[in-house]
């Protein structure tokens, strides 16, 4: 069956925690995780809520392949509406608390209300409670963790939390779980915290049990898991040198977003690469990178296990940053490094375990950072405004002590807490801020790779390449190669990618398996353990449904065609250098076509046909 | 050929795929709290670490067992439980040095590795072949061979 058929709903203004049936009618119209969870978000809320008001909910849900043996099958969603963007948010995280969730027979938790002082969710098994937090309060994530195994005299516990960047307010604030995965994007966690919860602890010892065809689906994961291992990306790159295999690569291409979006290429991408995570360093004679690590149930695994050279200015006399944690995917070495031009990458070490103990998105941090740079450098604020902090690009010192003070909610932190849009109306300077709908960028420049404009432009939410990765295609060649310069055809690429994209973030799996699988062997393992029949075209169709559903319930909340535009730098300045050199976004010339592809009116919203076609409710 | 469970943790990445080939082969869920093999993660070190039992020749598990419950698979060289004759008094997972024997607090019984009868699934499932299941007398053959190549012939010549 795939799904526990079984959810938690925590009235959290109640302190109540009771189970109920999963609605099955909407399962087998949206699978899981992403869709099934905006399908409850939309039934609940009023698009138009306050996000961080008590109106709001916050959904933690898992899809019907999560806590089993197919491949990166221990993924879990954050749904819920963002503070930084007043879209729809959905944040997506590896590490171990979702199949734990699952393993303890939930596949979902929802969140309502707000309590009226600190608390956690205490979750073993079929019994959950919700708890007193106050001791919890004022606490990192990582002393928190530590504090919640510690109580419960149990190791095997599996927590996901907010830290004091999210109790400050600070808009772009991460759920980190398992130390140091994060559900990072669109401020999941300042809501987790505007809600007064800081924890969720998860103990599941029941399992997953009821898969449709047992037989089947042990032998079609273990053939697909063969593909992934043949696979030159999920094969190799990935599990040699994490996402950061692409520093170098985008660099080349001249798409590498550089100091607040100004340049397209770093000259210090190399000293920030995987490659140079490999390096011994000078100090130590050891590699910035120990290790890789897998997810729950991972076969690719992606992830870095990195330290900080004790000797490193970030680190002296901190022992505490001394072990091993969560080292740099390409994201936040793009977003703390190239965008703010620092090019020292125990520097960006730090400042990303910094993110992590605090819970803050090092996208979003990053990138507010460099809009910071830009702000100082223009003169619109100065060491005054900024505490004394000297925020020059490139400066290392600067981009600690301002990671070190957002992550505490402290001082000049406060106001880059804000994030990048909503700083740079505060000093004036709105034109700076490279973000759409409000959230920043990530790590691939539209004018060097065209697809991405139209994606960062569509994103429903907001600027994100997690949405419809059109890299694959326009860089790597995958499944098929196209020119990243050109715009034809990318408006149908888009929607192919946002689709697909849509229905695997449903699944329980790992996008990144989409390097190496299609949906063509996604679904025969989705078919073998879940009821229904489940090709690859019902899977598009329910991608495009929940596309849709996303849609509308972003134009219910107030936005619309105005909102699907990029920052003027990118449509009117063209690329400094490199293969782009000169051009601009063409996203003007690809939006129309998108929304009629979409079967959306000229003004970006739904018709009465497209509505109907995937059967959204009124 | 009498084989035996060959742990590199220096090729694990704490995937988990292990403890659920084995939960799945013995209770039929996907249950990495009933696996007989347990990754442990050493999160400063940045290490994992999967650990289970190495079938002693003297096994002090079996010789604890008030009931003889405790048998060897002569095949495969592994101690067994027969679960119908367990009493679940506990008394093995006190024996062992190990900890690897260990009580099911649903069943009333303990569990633990019995090489799946010669076929072990844990080993089948992992992708990085950080648990490989080898001829029992040349576990060692591996880094014999990794030293053997560091040997620098032309000093001896």
């Amino acid at each position: 069956m795939g799904w526990t058929k079984k959810i938690l709903r925590v009235n959290l203004s109640e302190g109540t925690a009771e189970a109920e049936p999963l609605n099955m009618e909407w399962a087998q119209q949206y699978l899981g995780q992403r869709g099934l969870a905006t399908r409850y978000l939309v039934e609940e809320i009023d698009p138009k809520c306050d996000a961080l008001g008590p109106d709001n909910k916050l959904i933690m849900t898992t899809g019907p392949l999560t806590g089993t043996c197919a491949s990166t099958g221990g993924r879990y969603s954050v749904v819920t509406k963002s503070p930084l963007t007043g879209a729809v948010a959905c944040s997506n995280s590896g590490g171990f608390i979702g199949a734990e969730m699952k393993n303890a027979g939930w596949d979902m938790i929802i969140f309502e209300g707000k309590a009226p002082s600190p608390v956690y969710l205490y979750v073993e098994n079929e019994d959950a409670k919700v708890v007193p937090a106050g001791d919890l309060w004022g606490k990192s994530v990582w002393e928190t963790d530590e504090l919640l195994h510690q109580k419960h005299n149990d190791p095997q516990l599996r927590i996901a939390c907010v830290g004091r960047s999210a109790e400050a307010g600070c808009l772009y604030s991460a759920i980190i779980n398992d130390l140091h995965r994060a559900a990072g994007r669109s401020g999941v966690g300042t809501v987790m915290a505007s809600k007064n919860l800081k924890a969720v602890a998860v103990r599941g010892t029941r399992g997953v049990s009821g898969i449709k065809d047992p037989m089947r689906f042990l032998k079609v994961t273990s053939e697909q898991k063969q593909v992934l291992a043949e696979n030159a990306v999920t094969g190799q790159g990935l599990p040699a040198m994490g996402t950061q295999v692409l520093m170098n690569v985008i660099n080349e291409v001249g798409a590498m977003p550089t100091r607040n979006m100004r340049e397209v290429r770093f000259e210090g991408a190399h000293k920030i690469s995987a490659e140079a995570m490999q390096e011994p360093r000078a100090g130590d004679g050891k590699p910035n990178l120990t290790t890789n690590a897998a997810c729950f149930g991972c076969t690719i695994a992606c992830g870095r296990i990195s330290t900080v050279e004790k000797g490193h200015f970030t680190v002296q006399n901190k022992p505490e940053y001394w072990g091993n944690s969560g080292g740099l995917e390409y994201e936040a070495a793009w977003a703390l490094g190239s965008d703010t031009g620092v090019d020292d990458l125990d520097c960006l070490t730090y400042v990303n375990f910094l993110c992590n103990e605090d819970g803050m998105d090092p996208i979003s941090f990053g990138a507010t950072v460099a809009a910071a740079m830009e702000l100082y450098e223009s003169g619109a604020i100065d060491s005054e405004t900024t505490g004394g902090i000297e925020l020059k690009f490139g400066s290392a010192e600067a981009l600690a002590q301002a990671t070190e003070l957002t992550a505490r909610g402290e001082g000049f932190g406060r106001d880059l807490g804000l994030g990048s849009k909503r700083l740079c109306q505060k000093y004036g300077r709105p034109e700076l801020s490279m973000t759409v709908k409000g959230q920043e960028f990530p790590a691939y420049d539209p004018r060097g790779i065209q697809g991405m404009g139209l994606t960062y432009a569509t994103a429903n939410r907001g600027a994100c390449h997690l949405r419809s990765y059109t890299v694959a295609s326009e860089i790597l060649g995958i499944p098929e190669k196209t020119d990243p310069l050109e715009t034809a055809g990318k408006p149908a690429l888009v929607k192919a990618f946002q689709d697909a994209t849509a229905a695997v973030d449903s699944s329980g799996l790992c996008v990144f398996v989409t390097f190496a699988w299609t949906l063509e062997n996604i679904a025969p393992q989705i078919d073998a353990a879940c009821e229904g029949d489940w090709s690859a075209e019902r899977l598009v169709e329910v991608g495009e449904r929940i596309w849709n559903l996303e849609r509308d319930f972003n134009n219910r909340a107030g936005l619309g065609m105005a909102d699907d535009t990029l920052p003027r730098r990118l449509l009117e300045e063209g690329a400094n250098v490199g293969p782009a050199e000169g051009k601009t976004s063409g996203l003007p010339d690809m939006l129309p076509e998108y929304y009629e592809l979409r079967g959306w009116a000229p003004d970006g919203t739904l018709t009465t046909q497209t509505r109907d076609r995937f059967g959204l409710p009124g | 050929m009498l084989k035996s469970l060959h742990i590199d943790p220096g090729k694990c990445t704490g995937c988990l795929q292990c403890e659920m080939a084995c939960s799945y082969e013995n209770t039929g869920v996907f249950n990495p709290s009933k696996s007989r093999i347990k990754v442990f993660t050493f999160h400063e070190a940045g290490r994992f670490v999967p650990y289970t039992c190495t079938q002693c020749d003297e096994a002090w598990c079996m010789e604890a067992c008030p009931v003889d419950a405790i048998v060897i698979n002569t095949l495969t060289g592994s101690k067994d439980v027969k679960a119908d004759v367990c009493v679940g008094c506990k008394v093995c997972t006190i024996a062992c040095p190990f900890g690897t024997v260990n009580y099911d607090v649903d069943t009333g019984k303990v569990f633990k590795c019995d090489l799946c009868g010669g076929d072990p699934k844990c080993a089948e499932a992992c992708p990085t072949e950080a648990i490989t299941y080898i001829d029992a007398g040349a576990t060692g053959m591996d880094r014999m061979r990794a030293w053997a190549e560091k040997t620098d012939n032309a000093a001896s010549a």
